[in-house]
């Protein structure tokens, strides 16, 4: 038993990481909200320069999931989960969407409305008949998402049947997990960023850092994020390896990851007080992905009930 | 990464399951009773002969030399298999790693295998009537004896768990009264039959006399009971404290345990429609699951010789708060039975909801949480 992670994993890490400080900063995700297609000009290319985009093809889930938390902690708005993880693995020729010239989503059983299904050009279709790529199809706008960059779309059409329900499954999973992955992100950004807002921050002559209940409301944050990460990390170790009960891990993780982001979330903003209910100040870029995420792919409740479902 | 078991895990793992299968006791009173303490006592006896009582320990000293995740391994065997707390864990699991760190060798030679050995039975001296969680509020006095080589001792200590029972107590004493709070204590190891020692035992909430107060009245200890530096003993002692706030105390076996008789009780119990208390008793299997999953990235970390530190808090406050969430999960299962003390879960309910006031509060905790793992800054 040895739960860490190899150097090359972490070099990958460190490297989209990087990448992302750089062509992923708040104002960048604040412009997607914005704009025509919710995504941004430059960081889905760059993610396929490096090798993301077809990551699932070659590398294991273990080889990826850290690189998800990075997108998360950036919170990219882009269909990174949804094309590079679930999708891009299920087309008959990836090439395209591998090197990024084609963005593929996917309207899932199970998952809710469909993201960025108007700037897709493909949609892979999964439901317990098994999994459909459709090329023609349909987008109907259905609703604005809490969090701007979002788009959700109902997609209808028709295709040809490339796999089945036990393909279907492990893609959703997968989906569940990457979206885990990102949750984790989600919570360290929002825990750092309000770590330095409060020690910057002056009230009644002191940072307001330094009084108790802030410190509190931040240690229950960060409890929360240390026992929620290991087991996002054991689940993709188990996807990685098939092991039997990998849709279990999976919905642990999914579960507790996004109740440590919807808690943090919610300290982070109490913690900041006024500013950071200003539409101006970037925290809700944040807080409204983990809100996002975390009634996608399964929230927690329904997580919660599927691991019922195989312990009591 | 790879998360599992190496066939040498897998073999002591069998190994330990089938002698604990075979020969954990059931049904022994509390250890926190006189009689009950005997009883546990030649359970503990009996371990050590069978050299499970300090696995991780050398062989010289009554272990086997096993890894920290070997360690982990028998202690998740050790509950699973029904294994009581272990009275004497304040030996082995909050003084051994001090003396192994900070003991001279003829200090490792006398104590240790008498005390893997349940012959030398240790309690912990830290707390006094106004030194709880605010441990350098110490005022209990050692003063320099020169011409006996040695250090008299006086004040009182309290909330001693098991001190009644034990034969010596190892804790914080004011060696410099000049310096400040946290600066000027010593660590000492005091035998419990030495002249000027009162014990008095008391009761819990549970009802257990498993507290006492230690009274020293000018007790001589010579200097080869002293442990580490003079005045150093606030940095021997945070060795202790950290241990008994993360892994070597509350190892995840215990937790796991309770969730899985958490799940027996929801199968004899429940209303499978009952959403709620269904979601609480997943709920509670997923942390735990957590907590052990945490564990297993902690021992990865210290067998690759990374120190740990203030990240302990964290993990005491999930434990503590986990335990008692568990057994609240249990007694509403319970409904008109929770009142009953022939369940084990009032008891046991009573026993978790020490958790978050013992070892420092949970209060202290968040606050060294914020400050020592989040950076914030201090009042």
């Amino acid at each position: 038993m040895r739960f860490a992670f190899t150097e090359e994993q972490l070099a990958f890490r460190d490297a989209v990481r990087d990448l992302l400080a750089r062509e992923c900063p708040p104002s960048v995700v604040r412009d997607a909200w914005t704009n025509s297609s919710g995504r941004t000009d430059k960081v889905w290319s760059r993610l396929a320069e490096m090798g993301v985009l077809g990551a699932a093809l070659e590398l294991r889930d273990i080889d990826v999931v850290l690189v998800l938390e990075e997108t998360g902690y950036a919170a990219v708005p882009e269909p990174v989960v949804e094309h590079a993880v679930v999708a891009t693995p299920l087309l008959a020729d990836p090439g395209s969407a591998r090197a990024g010239e084609i963005t593929v989503v996917t309207a899932f059983e199970g998952q809710g409305p469909v993201v960025y299904a108007d700037s897709a050009d493909t949609v892979v279709m999964g439901s317990e008949a098994g999994v459909v790529v459709l090329e023609d199809f349909d987008v109907a706008p259905i609703a604005t998402s809490v969090d701007g960059s979002r788009r959700l779309g109902e997609v209808t059409g028709s295709g040809a049947r490339v796999a089945d329900a036990d393909a279907f499954h492990r893609a959703f999973d997968r989906g569940a997990l990457g979206t885990a992955a990102q949750l984790i992100g989600l919570t360290r950004r929002m825990l750092d960023m309000t770590v330095a807002y409060v020690i910057e921050r002056q009230q009644f002559g002191a940072p307001v850092g330094s009084f108790q209940a802030v410190k509190h409301h931040l240690a229950d944050a960060r409890i929360a994020l240390e026992f929620a990460r290991p087991l996002v990390y054991r689940a993709a170790w188990s996807m990685s390896e098939g092991e039997s009960e990998s849709p279990v891990h999976v919905s642990m993780a999914k579960a507790s990851a996004g109740d440590a982001a919807l808690l943090t979330a919610g300290k982070a903003l109490q913690c900041h007080g006024a500013i950071g209910y200003s539409f101006e100040y970037d925290l809700h870029l944040f807080m409204k992905r983990a809100w996002a995420l975390a009634a996608t792919w399964g929230d927690a409740a329904w997580h919660r009930a599927r691991v019922g479902r195989a312990i009591l | 990464m790879d998360l599992t078991f190496t066939p040498a895990e897998d073999a002591f793992r069998a190994e330990s399951r089938a002698w604990l299968e075979a020969n954990v006791p059931h049904g022994l009173r509390s250890g926190d009773t006189r009689d009950g303490f005997a009883a546990h006592l030649e359970w503990e006896r009996a371990l050590h002969e069978a050299r499970f009582a300090v696995v991780s320990w050398p062989d010289e000293y009554g272990g086997r030399g096993a890894t920290p995740m070997e360690w982990l391994i028998f202690e998740e065997e050790y509950y699973r298999a029904g294994g009581p707390q272990r009275v004497t864990q304040n030996g082995i699991f909050l003084l051994a790693p001090t003396v192994f760190e900070f003991g001279t060798k003829e200090q490792q030679d006398r104590i240790l295998p008498r005390m893997a050995a349940a012959e030398d039975l240790w309690c912990q001296g830290w707390s006094e009537p106004n030194a709880g969680s605010d441990l350098a509020a110490i005022q209990s006095k050692a003063v320099r004896d020169e011409a006996s080589g040695g250090w008299r001792l006086s004040g009182q200590k309290t909330w001693t768990t098991r001190g009644a029972f034990c034969t010596h107590l190892f804790g914080l004493f004011r060696s410099d009264p000049e310096a400040e709070r946290h600066r000027g204590l010593t660590y000492f190891l005091v035998p419990l039959d030495a002249p000027g020692v009162t014990v008095r035992g008391f009761g819990r909430l549970d009802g257990d006399e498993g507290f006492a107060e230690v009274f020293l009245d000018d007790v001589f200890v010579p200097d080869a009971d002293v442990l580490g530096a003079v005045h150093e003993g606030w940095g021997v002692a945070m060795v202790t404290t950290s241990s008994e706030r993360g892994l070597t105390l509350r190892s995840p076996g215990r937790f796991t345990a309770t969730a899985a008789r958490l799940i027996d009780l929801w199968r004899e119990r429940a209303d499978p429609d009952e959403a709620r208390l269904r979601d609480a008793v997943t709920r509670a299997s997923i942390d735990a699951e957590a907590y052990r999953w945490q564990t297993f990235l902690t021992v990865t970390r210290m067998t690759a010789g990374e120190q740990l530190g203030p990240e302990s808090s964290l993990t005491k406050v999930f434990w503590s708060d986990l335990d008692v969430r568990m057994h609240e999960t249990a007694l509403e299962l319970l409904g008109v039975d929770a009142e009953r003390d022939d369940t084990g879960w009032m008891k046991g309910y009573q026993f978790a909801l020490s958790g978050p006031i013992y070892a420092g509060t949970n209060e202290i905790q968040r606050n060294l949480i914020a400050e020592r793992v989040l950076g914030l800054p201090r009042r």
